[in-house]
Parts: C-alpha cells; structure tokens; sequence
C-alpha cells in the first residue's frame, strides 16, 4: 500500500509545523522520517494515519484521497513512543481491542491473537498487565495490537525513544526483520540517524516542518542535499572551506610522509580513544579547526602526540561528491556541498 | 528564616514531588510574604505541637485522643447495650426508627449515583472543555465543602422553600432532602474524579481510534473503566457524608417523621428527649451499616483497580 | 501538540453541567445575598448586630479560637510522635485520629454527652469539681475539637512520612540540636500541609452544627453558636437574622477557599481525602 503525501500544510497557531511537504512511499517499504526534535516528522506522521488534520495538502494511501476521512477508517496502525497501552486491559485484551471493536467471533479473535502473540513472542505474557511488562515488551505489544486489524500501513512514532540502547539496539534488528516477514508499508519516525539508517530502506529528512531530502541511506550520506542534512546524518568537518567526513580524512605527521596537494598544515590539539576509533582535533595553521577519525590501528601506527605538527588532506574518492538528483531533494535552490 | 534554611529548601529537599522548592519558586517567592501572616500563628502552634510531643510524648497524644475520640466511642457502644440486646433491638427496630434509617440509607445510595454521573460529567467539562471563567467554575464546586451546613441548608430553603422565585415549594419532601445532600456531596464525586480524568494520557485515546474505535466506543471500552476506581471512591465518600448529614438536612426537610425524617434527626430529637440508649443504639447501627457499604465500595474498588509493576 | 477534537458532546455537557451547578449552589446562595440586602443595607446591618447575633458570633469567635489552637498543637504532636517513633497501639492512635470523619456530628455530640453529661461516664467526677461541660461552653470546645479533629493530623502526617528523617539527620550530624531541628528543618517543611490543615480546620469549627446542637443546649446569649443562632432565627420566624448571618458565613467560606486555593496544595490534596 503505497503512500501519497501532496503539499501538506499544517500550523499550530503562528509555529508552522509542516511547510508544503511532499512525499512518495514506495508499497512494502520502510521508510524513516529523520530530523531533529520538533521538526515536524511526528505531526507528518499523525497526518497520515488522520490524528490530525493539515490546514491545506492531501493524503492518499494506494491512491485513495482519505484526507476528509477520520483515523478510524483509515486502516493504519500506529505505534507510540511511549506505547499508549490500554492499562486496565491485559495483554491478550490489548492485542484484541481491534478485532473486538470491529465485533468479529470470539474465535477468530483468539485465534489472531494467539498468532500475534507468537510472532512478536509475548505468548507466555498473554494475561499479564501492560504495567508488568518490560518497555521492551510494551512496544512489541503495541506493535501487536496495530498489526491485529491488518493495517495497510504501519507508522510507528519514535518506538524506541524511551528504551535503552541495548534493548533499542535489538528492537531494531527484530523490528527490520518482521517487516521482511510482513512486507506491510511501514513509516518510522526517528530523530535518530544511526537508527535510520539501519532499519529503513529510505529515508525523509524533515527539518523545520520542510523536507530536505529523501532517498537511501547511502545517498544522502555521500551525496546530501545541503548542510543541513549532511551534518545531520553523520560526523562532518571543515578543510579549507569544504565540508569533508572526518574517516574520509587522513593525517601524517609533517616530515614523515610528502604531503599530497590539497593538504593543511596544522598542529594536533587532542587526542581522544573512543574503544575502536580514535579522534585526532587539528588546529589548522589558518586558524579553522577540523577533526579526524581513525581507527585505533591507524592511530598507533601514526604514534601521534598532542601538539605534533601534522598534514590533513581529504582521501575521498575522485569522483568529487555531488548534491544528489535536484528531483530527489525538496530544495534545489540550496546550495550544494561537498564539491571540489 | 536564616541562611540554613535557604539552603536546606534549595537542595530541594521538599515534602512531595510536587512542591517546587523555593528555589524554583521563582517570582511565586512573593506569595510567601502575603501567606506570612497565617504562617506565623501557625508555627507558633506547630512549635508547642512539637514541644508538647517531645516532652510529654506519646501519653499526651493518648490522653488527648481519648478524651475526645476513644472514650465517647467506647460510652457510645456500651449505652446501646446498656439494657441488654433486647432493649438495643427493640430501638433500632422502632417503625419510626425504621423509617428513618431506610429513607437515610436510600437518599445516600441515589444521590451518591446521580452525583457519581453529574461528577463525572463537571470533571469532564473541568479537564477537557476551555472557556472563560472555568476556574470561577471550580471555586463553586469547592463552595459546598467549606459552607456551613446549616447556611447550605439556608440557601437551598430559601431558593426552593416557600418563598420559592421558581413557585416550587421542596420543603418538607423527599426531593428536598435528596438536593441538600446532593448539595453537600457534589465536591467529593468531582475531586475524586478529576486528577484521574487530567492525568490520563492523551495518546491511549489516539490509539483507540487508531485502531478502529468509535468515539462512544472509546469512552466505554477505554475512558469509562479507567475511571471507575476513581469514581467508586467518590460515590463511597459521598454515601458517607450523605448517610451523616444533618446541618443542611434539616431545614429543608422539616424532619416529618415516616416521610422526611433522615437517622441523624431522628437520633438529634430521641437525645433531646433524653432516650439516650436508644439514640446510641440507633447511631450504632448507623455506622455498622455505612462501615459495611464502605468496605464493600472498598472491595469494588480494589476489584477494579488494575495492578501495579510486578 | 493535538488538534482539539470536534466533539458535537462539548456544549451540551458544558451547559447541562453549567446549568446543574447554577441549580444546585449559584442560584441557591445567591438568593440568600439577595435576600439579606432586599431590604437594604440598613436592615441587612441591623439584622446582623442585634444582641443575640452578636453574642452568638462573638462566642463563635471564641470557640473557634481556642478549638483551632488545641487542635493544631495536638495534631503537630501526634503527627510527630505517629511519624518518627514505632510503639505497640500506633495503628490504634491513627485509626482514632480518622473516626470523626466517619460518624455522623450528631453522633459525636450524642457520645461526648455520654461521658461529659451529667449522668455520663465522668459526669459524677466533673460535677463534684464544680466543672461543667455539656450545655456550657468547655463543652462546645470540645465538640467543635472532635468534629474536626483529624485534619491537621491528616494534612502534616503524610508530609512528615515523605521527607523523612534524613533532612534531621543531617541537621543532628552538623550540630543541630532538636529544637533547633524543627524549627528549621522540619516546620519548614510542613508548613504548606500545616496551614492547609488549620484553615480546613477552622472552616469546620466556624461552621459546625450537628454536635454542637447536641452538645450545647443553644441558650441564646449563652450557649448559641453562630450557626445555631441562624437555625434558631428561622425557627423564630425571624429570617432577616438568619440571611444576614448566613452571608456572612458565606463570606467567610469564600475567605477559606481562597486561601486553601493559593496555597499549592489545594488541588492536589482534596483526592487524597478518602477516610477507608
């Protein structure tokens, strides 16, 4: 079930939560809305499953303008961030609350939910109560309980914000996984983008109720539309003038190895051991600062030492790095970077 | 107050999670001096309480209660068998005496139901609706709580008495005694329902819909139930209050014997006459039967409430 | 941030419940300001400072006073002693602390009047000391005591329960002595719940009537509380009196709400008020 999102508008009093946003969701896709906090890609999300409604745009899910129609009618299913589970009813009772509303046989309810209940595994929990489940549990519940009613679309609001990262890291790899199972169209809200780009095959980056830029994860981190999405989706620093990423450098200490052109000379401020990499900060003899990243073998090898005299240059590939198809980004008048 | 003071609150030490310290109290700073002049007598009090705890300690505390609680109680129960079971008996079962605890019993049931839906509904309008003097609205629902029940009392003779400007006249029915007790009871079934309704979480109602829900079903399936221990726990205070009540009560009802008489009149009028045994068995029964719809309210709400964090 | 739901629900409950308040205590307490002043203020006033009335609130006055004093002193040292020392009979002194809640006024009166009457239980004993309490005044002290006693045990106790003992720890490890720790450390911890509780306190001892009816006999111009003085009035088919003390507990109840609505624990408090 593919999804259509024409020229969304939406203001809350004078804030303009959405500019003009358009986006295109492949069928059986997952994709990501990644942007800061308060960006706007909760309310986008919202919009589309109809808990709320733009001020001018259209909604369309398989080509069926749903706009005018309430969320209850539109056959998503939506997960919160922080689960929004049905307290008072159990597990079992949260799982089927859609499938009892719609008043289908008590069997076939039973049976639905036994399945649900297997394939997010959370059958021994079945009469437990939301408040004594993990948060990890609780998600995996909610995501049960929208997948009851045989949503078209999947849209999930920032699901594992409010997890810890070793549980967050695992949803992660099971939630890509029950979407290869499923194949149901699956938007994911996200302000974070290692998340992103893990899970999602695209993704959208809204920034400001506007959308910057959208396409695979490979994309927009080689080839990102303007700054704001290039230091958004990964590190990023300056070397004369132009935005280069820190691994994409590399630094010699002066005298050891001829500098190549393009190289900056500069004297090393700090050197930080991350466990594998290694974060060497350069101050550059033109005043500017910029960072690099090695990893920790490399960093050995260099035997670099606070305050060495050193040479930066960029080692990225020769093909110089060009802003990706104007008719992928939402903005072609913003100027490109990255480029030689 | 010294330095030591200042810094102690501002470490923010404070009595509930809910009290900003003084130190996030920011401009609200300023209320503090208006509030000074009851704070003073206040701790000068409070600064005896403590004086009296430390040097006479718990046997003060005894004494005190006794003499005010545990005796009179303890007076209470053995009067109402002072002439035997029998006697005790004979008392509660008096048609008069009858009649009054039925008509207590069954105006404190209805009204603590019809209050228990019209609390429902005014939190419902206090949390959810927006309009201009909703806070002019929440002092008058506070307003019966802190009136004197015989001025409540007053207010509503004199607004369905008599004299009545609508030319109703409820005294000396049951339907005036049933509106002074809805009167006194209204607050209990509001606050009791109202910080539940305000902390309910906005998104559970979304996932309703989201999942196919229809408004009506959403308040029956989702809202009403999470409600309920909340709402049980209003109806039994109001049942309480309703089943004591006598200040607001007996104006309006004229305490005809058979047909307005509530138990506390009837209990008032046998201790002028001096049946004191009678009137002390009555009271007991009185309490006996609210303790027992008490704890059975109690047990509702326990049935009802879902259980926490394992 | 939601969009405020189109509910066709909205203004007919906001106007049904608009109206049953207005029914229920507007209308009501308006007519009673109404008819106070409907003959003017001259006769409002002198309906109010006719000799009876004024005894009667002078005297209400007075119990109110000495009623709130003993009842906050006693209740901070019961607070105290229930929260930082264990002993056999704790649950007993706690359960006795919430009984006026459950029992009717005027069956607190009627069991005051059993032990303090003449023919009660210390009746004999009061009497040969010449000691008079039901129908006179220590009596309607004590009435007024019982009636309202829990709440400032009610409002201090869970406070003192929740900040614990580790802020007096700490004062006692830098040197402070016990007197000195309360002054500083504990009172000012307590002092919100503490004047939420004397203002519940005194709002129920200004307007209490049911034990009071029982306990002091209502002798006008000796024994007649301010409210008793205003049922007395309609009694004696004297109403102006009644209206005009009437608006001015009124009056005084609005006072309590404001001040119990300034201090911040005003909303939070009232649905912690169940007694069982």
């Amino acid at each position: 079930m593919s999804i259509h999102v024409e020229h969304i508008s939406k203001s809350f009093g004078e804030a303009a939560a959405l500019d003009d946003v358009s986006l295109e969701v492949e069928s059986g896709s997952l994709t990501a809305l990644l942007g800061p906090s308060g960006g706007g890609k909760s309310t986008l999300l919202r919009v589309i499953a109809g808990l709320d409604t733009p001020d001018s745009g259209i909604v369309r899910i398989e080509g069926e303008d749903l706009t005018g129609t309430p969320a209850r009618e539109r056959g998503v299913g939506f997960c919160f961030q922080h689960y929004a589970p049905f307290r008072h009813l159990t597990v079992r009772r949260n799982v089927a609350f859609g499938l009892e509303v719609r008043r289908r046989p008590k069997a076939e309810i039973r049976s639905k939910v036994d399945e649900l209940l297997e394939l997010v595994g959370l059958s021994h929990l079945g009469e437990r109560y939301p408040s004594q489940l993990s948060g990890g549990q609780r998600q995996r519940m909610a995501l049960a309980r929208a997948l009851a009613i045989e949503p078209r679309v999947l849209l999930l609001d920032e699901p594992f914000g409010a997890l810890d990262a070793q549980v967050r890291g695992q949803l992660r790899q099971w939630l890509r996984d029950l979407h290869d199972t499923l194949h149901v169209t699956t938007v994911l809200v996200t302000h974070d983008q290692e998340e992103a780009m893990e899970v999602a095959d695209r993704l959208a980056v809204i920034n400001h109720g506007r959308l910057e830029q959208v396409g695979s994860p490979t994309e927009l981190y080689d080839r990102p539309a303007n700054e704001f999405v290039l230091t958004f989706l990964g590190p990023a620093t300056r070397l004369g003038g132009r935005w280069v990423r820190p691994h994409d450098l590399a630094v010699h200490q002066a005298g050891d190895a001829p500098a190549p052109p393009g190289a900056r000379q500069g004297a090393v401020t700090r050197i930080t051991h991350l466990g594998f990499e290694v974060k060497v900060d350069v101050e550059l003899d033109d005043g500017a600062s910029c960072w690099v990243q090695l990893s920790r073998g490399t960093a050995t090898d260099l035997g670099l030492e606070p305050g060495q005299r050193v040479w930066v240059a960029s080692v990225e590939s020769p093909e110089p790095v060009e802003p990706s198809d104007p008719s992928d980004a939402a903005e072609p008048t913003r100027s490109t970077l990255l480029h030689a | 107050m010294t330095n030591l003071d200042t810094t102690v609150g501002d470490l923010g030490l404070r009595p509930s999670s809910r009290d900003p310290g003084p130190a996030e109290r920011g401009p609200g700073r300023r209320r503090n001096t208006r509030r000074n002049s009851l704070v003073a007598p206040c701790s000068a009090l409070a600064h005896a309480g403590a004086f009296g705890a430390k040097a006479a300690g718990p046997t003060l505390a005894v004494t005190y209660l006794s003499l005010l609680v545990l005796l009179p109680v303890a007076a209470l129960i053995t009067n109402a068998f002072s002439h035997g079971l029998s006697t005790f008996w004979a008392a509660v079962t008096q048609p008069e005496a009858v009649a009054a605890l039925e008509l207590t019993l069954a105006a404190a049931a209805i009204v603590a139901i019809v209050n228990s839906v019209a609390g429902l509904a005014v939190a419902f309008v206090l949390v959810r609706d927006d309009f201009r003097g909703k806070s002019i609205v929440s002092a008058v629902i506070d307003l019966p709580f802190a009136l004197p029940t015989i001025v409540a009392g007053l207010t509503l003779l004199a607004l369905y008495g008599a004299n009545s400007p609508f030319h109703v006249d409820l005294a000396g029915t049951r339907l005036g005694v049933g509106t002074a007790l809805l009167f006194v009871t209204l607050p209990f079934c509001v606050r009791s329902v109202q910080p539940v309704l305000a902390e309910l979480d906005a998104e559970v109602e979304d996932a309703a819909s989201s999942l196919g829900a229809t408004r009506r079903q959403v308040l029956r399936r989702i809202l009403l139930p999470s409600l309920l221990p909340a709402v049980l726990a209003g109806a039994g205070l109001a049942f309480a209050r309703a089943v004591g009540e006598f200040g607001s009560v007996v104006l309006i009802s004229g305490n005809i014997p058979f047909k307005t008489e509530v138990a506390s009149s009837w209990i008032f009028s046998l201790s002028q006459s001096d049946a004191l045994p009678a009137a002390s068995a009555v009271s007991i029964l009185l309490v006996l039967i609210s303790l027992i719809v008490l704890l059975g309210i109690g047990w509702a709400r326990r049935r009802f409430n879902v259980p926490e964090a394992v | 941030m939601k969009d405020v739901k189109e509910n066709r629900w909205r203004l007919p409950l906001r106007f049904g419940v608009l109206g049953y308040l207005a029914l229920l205590v507007v209308l009501p307490v308006g007519t009673v300001f109404y008819r106070a002043f409907q003959h003017g203020l001259g006769a409002a006033w002198d309906a109010f400072t006719t000799p009876d009335a004024l005894h009667a609130l002078w005297l209400t006055l007075l119990v109110g006073a000495i009623a709130v004093l003993l009842n906050t002193v006693f209740g901070v040292g019961v607070s105290l002693i229930l929260a930082r020392h264990r002993f056999p009979g704790a649950w007993l002194l706690d359960a006795l602390v919430d009984i006026p809640l459950a029992l009717s006024p005027v069956v607190i009166g009627l069991a005051l009047v059993l032990v303090y009457g003449h023919t009660g239980w210390l009746g004999n004993w009061l009497a040969g000391h010449g000691i008079t309490v039901i129908f006179s005044v220590p009596g309607i002290v004590m009435a007024s005591m019982a009636v309202s006693l829990p709440y400032v045990v009610r409002e201090v106790l869970p406070v003192l329960q929740e900040i614990g003992t580790e802020q007096e720890q700490a004062a006692r490890t830098l040197g402070a002595k016990p007197f000195t720790i309360f002054r500083r450390i504990t009172l000012p911890n307590i002092r919100r719940g503490l004047v939420y509780g004397v203002t519940l306190t005194t709002a129920r001892v200004l307007g209490e009537f049911g034990a009071v009816a029982i306990v002091s006999g209502a002798i006008a111009g000796k024994t007649q509380t301010y409210t008793l003085f205003i049922a007395n009035s309609i009694d004696n088919l004297d109403p102006q009196s009644a209206y005009a003390g009437a608006v001015l507990l009124c009056l005084a109840a609005l006072l309590v709400l404001t001040v119990l609505t300034l201090s911040d624990r005003g909303r939070e408090a009232w649905h912690r008020k169940a007694p069982a």
